[in-house]
């Protein structure tokens, strides 16, 4: 973790580039045990107010499974600390479909965590994805059945594999008892179950679920996520963060070496850099700053995103949440009616029992949620 | 040139012996290309045949040897196809010859198609004398092979040249044998023109060109020539003679000489294979015999992946045939697939060659149905149909019975995989006719097998239950009663054409079982339940289920995931448009060809 000093650094950087209006959401993530009051204290004295701990699992065992190096007294230690240094708005990830997990397993990391009483709990359940070490683990005994990408059953051949980045789930498999006794993956119906489950004991605790993953207390979505669905900006600092700015998106380079390079002045310290945030009316800067994002060195896989490519994205992020997408803010953004680009596909996944509209507003049901994949590929234009 | 010094000859033998190599050889050491000339083998000079190191179609090529005796002959090569699809082609070729070379590896020794080859050119008259090569190899045993040579063959083997065609040792001495051993041909000059096409080829500027070998009279430009089996006549162009990979024009081809004739023919049907040549405004009386109407074999169906494409897909199909006579089609509409085409081949090996050209060349992205064989279906009424889609098989109530091709097979084996082969025989509804040791470790095993039992996957489970030692040939013998059914695939209880084929009544529940479970695999879960089955006259003889999708979405999708998550989306996309629609199921295009290596286990 950061010390207070690299955090004021930072923190210090962006007040001086961007107006922070008060009640700014301010997130850190942190693993359990990795943190302690004093620094929590630090923190939230230089503004962080929102604290998300990635707990996974209660029991000890599916945290191994998982490559964890924490266990469970480690998050208590945590979760503990943050709410007595006074961390208001307090996050616990968890997953479900662990390997060796039953549905009576995660029930108890479901009922662990609703006592806790955070704010917030994102709910995820483990997706083996190709291209990662799970998959080459699992994917061979039958126990994947569905593969994110759809392509079931279809061998994979290591080219394709590499081009696939690594799991969004991100596991370690470096622990040899684990290779060579894995436990099984939960079967369909304990997945399931474990899946519908989340649902039932957060809406029965007070959670709102406003994502496909994501619950909170009422007034307490997590500001930045909903960012990223709705089609905002946000800006990434640091190796191998990505942003979207100005209608490109890009990331910056994963190598630690050119990224430093970039911002040394060649003696060994960090160059000071301007970062303002151009206006719509000032032209001059506006462009300034396209040339920018497209000459910086660090910045990899810049690209610029077309009408449609902003089309696809506001239907297959926004239907991520809960409350789904307004034909209106579609028409206002794009300036084509919403039912011209997609009122047939809407009509016929309707029909099919995916996708419910009421009003203004466009969501998926609960069984067009299970198979959003099939339903959000719909969207994407020719 | 006076008959005296031509030689026109070919070479025989079993595949990888070092046929070509030796072809290389020769024309290297007659002198009419140089070294840096040559392509590595200059008679394959396709692609496809480069590949697979075997000949497609027959190529010739004319050199001038000095021979000891001071003496210049005119040596024509002719090349024959190395594949038993091609049988017909090679007798062909063969008939155009006065002798053969027979090359025989001396390390393997005697194997099938040595065998088949060397009694067709024996059954054509045609002197032959045999040459061992790869000496040079450790593990050669030339003393063997001539002796396996002359107790199985009975040709003489003892002064057989010892050669190395790869590195060139003893080459001289199967020029000069050539000189001595190989009859000149005795045709009459001042008869009428009487040639025998064994090739043919088609030129987008000069038309057909034929590869032909006059027996009787002479030929050149504007003479008025008549096909005698097809009819078709037409005015030469030009006659000549060819080098290697060239046409040499020349003023006339007279008795005994090999060479070429162009007249501006459209299409290489009219120049069919096997068919005479002759002077339409002073015909010879009869025409050479052997002359065979190509039968295709083996069908298919063919479909574009891309509906669109038909056209492509018909364009193609009709500049492959202008060169390749024995490739049949016509158009055929499938329920599933779409327009395509049935096209008949000659064999499998044929099939799969004209499916590569087609990707290959003309860039195509192809469905392939199940291969079948032509059936005969004799119904009540007396009435005979030839089947070659399953589809239009006629209602069970119609059908009195129905017949399946044939074939007489030799398998040549080392002795230690006699029981695994023999097993094979047997699972394939093999009848055992012959057994013969040709030595102590060496069989000769002789089966009649239906030709629908060994176009699928004979030669790869032959190789992998022999690791390698077994060879096979095999001719057409008739057709056989036989208990036949239809055996159909119902997808989402739809009846899916492009998947039925007709298969004996003992195999089609494990056949049918063997379907669904690979269909099974192939179709992705759709958010319904699929079921698959197999049935018999309507009746239900294995089911399997595609389970209906229950999960298929990302837990997590924030600020750095979004590029590659649409990816994912678009990826799923993609393959949906490699499907094709049955009903409201989606089936990838490969499950009706992955259905095709059912035996693979």
């Amino acid at each position: 973790m950061l010390t207070p000093k690299q955090l004021n650094r930072i923190m210090q950087t962006i007040r001086d580039g961007f107006d922070m209006p008060a009640g700014i959401e301010i997130s850190m993530e942190c693993n359990p045990g990795t943190v302690n009051e004093d620094k929590l204290r630090s923190y939230m004295s230089l503004g962080i107010n929102r604290l998300s701990i990635g707990l996974q699992s209660s029991d000890n065992n599916e945290l191994k499974i998982l490559g964890r190096i924490h266990d469970l007294a480690d998050f208590e230690a945590t979760f503990t600390s943050a709410r007595r240094v006074g961390i208001k708005n307090l996050n616990v990830d968890i997953i479900s479909a662990i390997p060796g997990q039953t549905p009576e397993s995660y029930l108890n990391t479901l009922t662990y965590v609703v006592n806790h009483d955070p704010e917030h709990i994102s709910a995820y359940s483990l997706i083996i994805e190709e291209g990662t070490k799970f998959h080459d683990l699992y994917a061979h005994d039958g126990s994947v059945s569905t593969s994110p990408s759809g392509s079931v059953g279809r061998p994979i051949s290591a080219e394709e594999r590499k081009k696939d980045d690594p799991t969004t789930v991100n596991i370690n498999l470096h622990h040899s008892d684990f290779l060579s006794d894995r436990p099984p993956l939960p079967n369909e119906d304990d997945e399931r179950r474990m899946y519908y489950d989340t649902r039932a004991v957060l809406a029965k605790a007070g959670y709102v679920r406003y994502e496909i993953s994501n619950y909170s207390k009422p007034g307490y979505e997590c500001r930045h996520n909903n960012v990223y669905w709705t089609g905002g900006n946000y800006i990434g600092a640091g190796l191998g963060a990505s942003s979207y700015y100005m209608g490109y998106r890009y990331r910056n380079t994963a190598d630690m070496a050119s990224y430093l390079d970039m911002y040394s002045d060649g003696k060994g310290d960090l160059k000071h850099r301007e970062f303002t945030h151009p206006t719509d009316k000032d032209s001059t800067l506006v462009s300034d700053r396209l040339s920018l994002i497209e000459n910086e060195r660090i910045h990899e896989d810049i690209q610029k995103l077309s009408v449609k490519d902003m089309m696809e994205e506001f239907m297959f992020l926004g239907l991520r949440r809960m409350d789904g997408i307004s034909r209106k803010e579609f028409a206002d953004k794009f300036s084509d009616p919403y039912d011209v680009i997609y009122g047939d596909i809407t009509k016929k996944l309707a029909k099919e029992g995916l996708l419910e509209s009421s009003g203004d507003r466009i969501r998926l049901t609960d069984r067009g949620i299970d198979v959003s994949n099939t339903v959000l590929a719909n969207f994407l234009l020719d | 040139m006076d008959q005296k010094h031509i030689r026109n000859f070919c070479i025989v033998a079993h595949i990888d012996h070092g046929k070509s190599t030796l072809a290389d050889r020769i024309i290297e050491k007659t002198g009419l290309l140089t070294e840096r000339e040559m392509q590595e083998q200059v008679l394959d000079n396709m692609d496809i045949e480069r590949e697979r190191g075997i000949t497609i179609k027959a190529q010739t090529v004319r050199t001038v040897y000095k021979a000891k005796d001071g003496q210049e002959y005119v040596f024509n090569l002719i090349d024959t196809p190395g594949h038993v699809d091609f049988n017909y082609e090679v007798s062909r070729s063969l008939a155009a010859c006065d002798g053969a070379i027979l090359v025989v590896d001396a390390a393997q020794g005697i194997e099938a198609q040595t065998l088949a080859n060397v009694y067709l050119a024996l059954d054509h008259d045609l002197e032959v004398f045999p040459v061992i090569n790869k000496i040079d190899l450790p593990s050669a045993e030339p003393e063997r092979v001539i002796e396996e040579i002359e107790d199985v063959i009975g040709l003489e083997a003892k002064d057989a040249p010892l050669i190395s065609a790869k590195n060139g040792i003893g080459i001289e001495d199967v020029l000069e044998r050539i000189v001595e051993r190989i009859p000149a041909p005795s045709g009459d000059p001042d008869a009428p023109l009487k040639a025998l096409i064994f090739d043919s080829l088609y030129d987008s500027y000069r038309g057909v060109i034929i590869f032909c070998r006059l027996m009787d009279g002479k030929v050149s430009k504007g003479t008025h020539i008549r096909m005698m089996a097809t009819g078709a006549t037409a005015e030469v162009v030009e006659v000549g003679t060819f080098g290697a990979g060239q046409f040499i024009p020349g003023e006339e081809l007279s008795a005994g000489m090999v060479g070429y004739i162009t007249a501006s023919i459209k299409n290489v049907r009219d120049t069919a294979v096997g068919d005479t040549v002759t002077d339409d405004d002073d015909p010879c009386a009869e025409a050479l015999p052997g002359y065979k109407k190509v039968q295709s074999m083996v069908y298919c169906g063919m479909y574009p992946a891309d509906g669109a494409k038909y056209p492509d897909l018909r364009d193609a199909l009709e500049k492959l045939q202008l060169n390749d006579a024995s490739l049949n089609y016509e158009p055929e509409t499938s329920v599933a697939l779409g327009f395509g085409f049935r096209c008949g081949f000659l064999g499998l090996l044929h099939l799969e060659i004209v499916q590569e050209r087609l990707e290959r060349e003309y860039n195509l992205d192809l469905v392939t149905t199940a291969p079948g064989v032509i059936y005969h279906v004799w119904k009540t009424n007396g009435e005979m149909v030839e089947l070659t889609n399953p589809t239009n098989m006629p209602d069970p109530s119609e059908i009195d019975y129905m017949e399946e091709p044939i074939v007489s097979a030799e398998i040549m084996l080392t002795s230690e995989y006699l029981g695994a082969i023999m097993g094979l025989c047997q699972e394939r509804r093999g009848r055992q006719t012959g057994m013969e040791y040709i030595e102590a470790n060496r069989v000769l095993l002789k089966y009649d097998l239906p030709l629908n039992e060994i176009i699928y996957d004979f030669f790869d489970a032959l190789k992998s239950r022999s690791r390698g030692y077994a060879s096979f040939d095999y001719e057409l013998k008739g057709y056989e009663k036989s208990s036949l059914v239809k055996l159909d695939i119902l997808i989402n209880r739809e009846e899916v054409d492009a998947l039925s084929f007709i298969v004996h009544a003992d195999s089609a529940y494990e056949r049918g079982r063997k379907m669904c479970e690979k269909l099974k695999d192939e179709i992705p879960r759709h958010l319904f339940e699929i079921p698959i089955q197999a049935a018999v006259g309507g009746k239900i003889i294995a089911r399997e289920t595609v389970k209906a999708m229950r999960k298929d979405v990302l837990a997590k999708c924030y600020g750095g995931d979004i590029t590659r998550k649409k990816k994912l989306l678009e990826k799923q996309k993609e393959g949906k448009k490699r499907m094709r629609q049955i009903g409201n199921v989606e089936i990838p295009q490969k499950a009706f060809m992955s259905v095709l290596k059912l035996d693979s286990e």
